[in-house]
């Protein structure tokens, strides 16, 4: 029954992509070869959507599969699926982790771990940085320093930032008067 | 049940306007939880991502669950998660059954050009506010800089700096506790 093959499909990529969204994408790539209920340009296809609509990646590219394969209930199904590990799993630890969140050991372990994650989350967003305001792929075949740079999006990011810093609204206000600043100024 | 119902639409408003996966909703969690409702401090909601990103499954659907489930146990846990999946459910269905060239709409490129700006200052505000209240020490800023440069610049897998900055965190309290003992 597909239904079923889709749930365990995506079970196991929940049980085994460790690291976020990406880390599936070997695991996608292994369903076209496998299952060969999608082609690999559908799947760039999908990634590519995933990425620029709201929700986490993996999430969304559980649904598109599922969909494809298997219509709605097929997308239900896929994003139970890859996200059931993950409850099982959290639940354990968070249960324990409240426990042992005061011994001296784990208190001593977060202390390190804490400033390295703000540096993990600082390389995230140099990456998203870099795509939004640098064209690497041009500055290739020219060569010009002026073809790397993306003036329109270098200046509207330092306007933003310093909105970001000076009213600390919801991130959801920002990212609303960016889709109208894109379509309006063609970014 | 209020409790519950509030759970679910914080995670879908966090699932419905989060662009570009787990690190990306970061400054909601951060607004939405430790701002707004205080049901949260910014260490925990960073040791919740430390745990979410060595653990199997999706960093976003990790934290989400872990927030639920220390606010209301393993259903909090189980409704977080479907609040955080269902906007992808709805929009990607849609997506898939109506719009078959979707990324090619140019009203839709133009928009998400700016969009990645905004995740992209989003974020790096985020980072300042976590750095600022987690560096404690200059071993902190040393393990800071090493984490964002082996990831952003040499493609480490984020584990590696997570259980090494794990190590490191414990033999460094060892060291100060074992000298606070000699004085």
């Amino acid at each position: 029954m597909i239904y079923f093959k889709l749930f365990l499909v995506f079970f196991r990529i929940g049980l085994f992509a460790v690291g976020g969204g990406l880390a599936t994408l070997p695991f996608l790539q292994e369903i076209v070869h496998k299952y060969g209920w999608i082609t690999t340009e559908e799947l760039m296809d999908m990634i590519a959507i995933s990425e620029s609509t709201p929700g986490p990646i993996g999430i969304n590219t559980a649904t598109f599969v599922g969909n494809k394969t298997a219509g709605l209930l097929g997308g239900t199904v896929a994003t139970l699926g890859i996200v059931t590990p993950s409850i099982v799993i959290i639940v354990i630890i968070a249960h324990y982790f409240s426990k042992f969140s005061e011994r001296p050991i784990v208190k001593s372990a977060f202390s390190g771990i804490r400033p390295a994650v703000s540096g993990l989350i600082g390389a995230a967003g140099f990456e998203v940085a870099k795509i939004a305001l640098l064209s690497i792929d041009s500055y290739k075949i020219n060569k010009n320093i002026k073809d790397l740079l993306n003036f329109k999006e270098i200046i509207f990011f330092i306007i933003i930032f310093y909105l970001i810093r000076r009213l600390n609204k919801h991130p959801i206000s920002y990212i609303l008067v960016a889709a109208v600043v894109g379509i309006l100024f063609k970014f | 049940m209020r409790e519950l119902l509030e759970l679910f639409f914080i995670f879908f408003r966090i699932g419905g306007f989060t662009f570009g996966g787990g690190y990306a909703m970061l400054p909601a969690i951060q607004m939405e939880l430790v701002e707004k409702r205080k049901w949260a401090t910014n260490e925990e909601i960073i040791d919740y991502y430390a745990i979410g990103q060595c653990t199997p499954g999706i960093i976003a659907v990790n934290t989400a669950t872990f927030i639920g489930y220390k606010r209301k146990g393993v259903i909090g846990g189980i409704v977080a998660t479907l609040g955080m999946v269902a906007p992808s459910l709805i929009i990607i269905t849609i997506i898939a059954s109506f719009f078959k060239h979707f990324k090619d709409i140019e009203i839709v490129q133009h928009a998400f050009g700016a969009i990645r700006v905004v995740v992209a200052a989003l974020i790096i505000n985020t980072v300042l506010k976590m750095a600022s209240q987690s560096i404690k020490n200059w071993v902190g800023i040393i393990l800071f800089l090493l984490a964002f440069v082996l990831v952003a610049f040499f493609q480490l897998s984020p584990i590696i700096p997570i259980i090494g900055s794990a190590i490191v965190g414990i033999i460094n309290c060892r060291n100060v506790d074992f000298k606070e003992k000699e004085r």
